[in-house]
């Protein structure tokens, strides 16, 4: 279960958010819908535990993000329970698919475990590209072991931040496909934001800025 | 994966960069290798071939070539002294040894030197095969000339007049070798020892006519061989090594000789120190230089470094959205200029190995080879100085990546 409450973020006097509260089901799928400026990355990285709040709760899994954790254990929550995937790819460019994989794996504290990187590689239909570097990926590729990144620990909560914003209509059913079907394959709670309306059909929960 | 594994990785990511790196280190490391090992090497064969030796009495002249003919084998010999004299030096109450040397001729550029059975007892020498010269014209000879001209017992040869050509042979009386020392690690692995009376026997009057109209005037004229002199009868020798009973003796000793006799005295520790001081100039500049080549090298490593960061920006804060904390992203950064500087530092002590084999190999003088298989544990600071460079240069990378923002360059993606 995730929870946020109370949560208010400033970035100076005129440039403040207070986010009202929610409450996320585990394995559920959620909408986070606002046009752009309106706070949605803020909330998103205040949730993810990469920009502290000026005061309020956010607790996933009866973990309070920011009241019970320090600084490094919350970035090794966040590297073991939470799996974000961006708008771009984004995987670092000097190491292979499996590797990109394997420091997700690392940087979480976690053993490298290659039977769940063939795993989930494979349930993305990209396992034939394990060795391969990002510039030998399509983009269509390069979306799918961005996703794999992003579920390899089974995090408790997968984000996707604006994933489709760039993406035809064809596309943008494709990704979303593969993000829930991945949400349930992990037993992960989804949470997608975007400003793109065409993907409202999609969810039955939606968390409206 | 471990962090170092992450940092070599990126290392790698571009090649050229940490090539030209690696290289920049490498040259400063290896001009600083060389100069340590080699000066080492020299001031220890300086050390060890004159360790026992207090005093080197000569005939006048310079006294650091006096110290360099009689000690080193690498000059010329100032002249001859009066056998009559050096051996009324010798009974001086100071003297606990006194060594005669006759120098001036040579077989394939390696010197013979006629002494007698005090020079073993001076460099404690002993046999690897046969026995010591006990007859004129046999001859005992240093491991490195056994090994280098394949000679071994029972074998004759020739010797030439002077100390480096090998044109003026001595034909009537051919050396015979009695014996071959163990290496000693000094200047008497490239001597050939015999006793004085084969010098004085092979320069007598009828032998010089035998020496071939090409002979060396150099040699001649500085290279002298200890003789008989015609004028007076009187036999002659080029040196005498001088060991003191007492510590005592170091201020007296050479101001009697200096003063009361037409002879030289020369200090071996004094002269060896003036030498050293006069190549030291050159080794300080040599040392300003690859000091200034490793300033070059850590600017060079720390634009690179500071470069690469801001590429990887969004590389490093994936890092951190995947759970890495900001001590790791510091680590990281720092392992790769520590990396960079070690390597370089590393291949720098190898260069430095090879290109003092390499200049060893070329050089003339057998008696002051240098040598690149010389171990020393001084390099280990070569490599601490090249890991201190590295943290140096990354440190104000790693400390930017350390307190960047993460949500900040996410969000500006």
């Amino acid at each position: 279960m995730i929870s946020i409450k109370g949560v208010h973020y400033s970035y100076n006097e005129d440039n403040s958010f207070s986010f009202k509260d929610w409450v996320v089901n585990a394995g559920e799928q959620w909408l986070l819908l606002g046009n752009s400026g309106c706070g949605k990355s803020t909330l998103l990285h205040i949730i993810t535990g990469i920009l502290a709040p000026d005061k309020g709760d956010v607790v996933i899994n009866d973990t309070n993000l920011y009241h019970q954790l320090s600084n490094k254990e919350r970035d090794r929550y966040r590297g073991q329970h939470i799996g974000i995937v961006f708008q771009q790819a984004h995987l670092i460019k000097s190491f292979t698919v499996e590797e990109n994989l394997i420091m997700a794996q690392s940087f979480a504290g976690l053993p490298v475990n290659k039977t769940r990187i063939d795993e989930v590689l494979k349930s993305l239909a990209v396992h034939n590209k394990t060795k391969s570097y990002p510039n030998e990926l399509s983009q269509g590729q390069l979306q799918r072991v961005s996703i794999a990144r992003a579920v390899i620990n089974k995090p408790a909560l997968l984000i996707a931040d604006e994933p489709t914003s760039s993406l035809d209509d064809t596309n943008t059913k494709a990704v979303l496909a593969l993000l829930m079907s991945q949400s349930a394959l992990n037993q992960s709670t989804l949470v997608v934001a975007t400003h793109d309306k065409r993907v409202k059909d999609f969810f039955s929960n939606a968390y409206l800025m | 994966m471990r962090l170092i594994t992450i940092s070599w990785k990126n290392l790698l990511s571009n090649p050229l960069t940490f090539l030209l790196n690696c290289l920049l280190i490498s040259f400063g490391v290896g001009i600083l290798t060389l100069l340590l090992i080699s000066s080492t090497q020299f001031k220890d064969k300086l050390e060890n071939n004159s360790k026992d030796i207090d005093l080197v009495v000569g005939a006048k002249g310079s006294p650091l070539q006096l110290i360099l003919s009689s000690i080193y084998y690498i000059d010329f010999p100032t002249g001859n002294i009066s056998l009559t004299d050096a051996q009324e030096l010798a009974r001086n109450p100071m003297v606990k040894r006194a060594v005669p040397l006759g120098l001036g001729d040579n077989y394939n550029g390696f010197r013979i030197v006629g002494t007698d059975t005090s020079f073993i007892n001076l460099y404690d020498l002993s046999l690897a095969k046969g026995n010591y010269w006990s007859k004129e014209f046999e001859v005992t000879i240093g491991a490195s000339v056994s090994s280098s001209l394949n000679l071994k017992v029972g074998d004759k040869f020739f010797g030439s007049h002077g100390l480096t050509s090998d044109q003026d042979e001595h034909k009537s009386h051919p050396y015979i070798v009695s014996g071959v020392l163990t290496l000693q690690g000094n200047v008497t692995d490239n001597l050939i020892l015999t006793d004085l009376s084969s010098i004085w026997s092979m320069h007598d009057e009828g032998e010089e006519s035998e020496h071939t109209s090409t002979a060396n005037s150099e040699a001649f004229s500085h290279g002298e061989a200890a003789v008989e002199s015609k004028d007076t009868g009187s036999k002659e020798i080029t040196s005498l090594l001088i060991q003191y009973y007492s510590p005592m003796s170091v201020v007296l000793f050479p101001r009697f000789v200096n003063k009361s006799t037409n002879m030289q005295a020369a200090s071996p520790a004094l002269e060896s120190a003036r030498l050293f001081s006069i190549i030291g100039i050159g080794i300080d500049t040599l040392k300003w230089f690859a000091g200034f080549i490793m300033f070059i090298a850590t600017v060079s490593v720390f634009v690179s470094v500071y470069n690469s960061l801001k590429e990887r920006k969004y590389d490093l804060a994936v890092m951190r959205i995947m759970g890495a904390s900001k001590e790791k992203i510091f680590l990281i950064i720092i392992m790769e200029g520590v990396l960079l500087t070690c390597i370089g530092s590393i291949a720098g002590i190898l260069l430095g190995h090879f290109l003092l084999e390499v200049i060893g190999n070329s050089q003339g003088v057998t008696q002051t080879r240098l040598t690149g298989v010389y171990l020393m544990f001084d390099e280990i600071y070569l490599i601490i100085t090249g890991i201190c460079i590295g943290i140096v240069a990354a440190i104000i990378p790693a400390i930017q990546a350390y307190r960047s923002d993460i949500a900040k360059i996410i969000s500006k993606n």
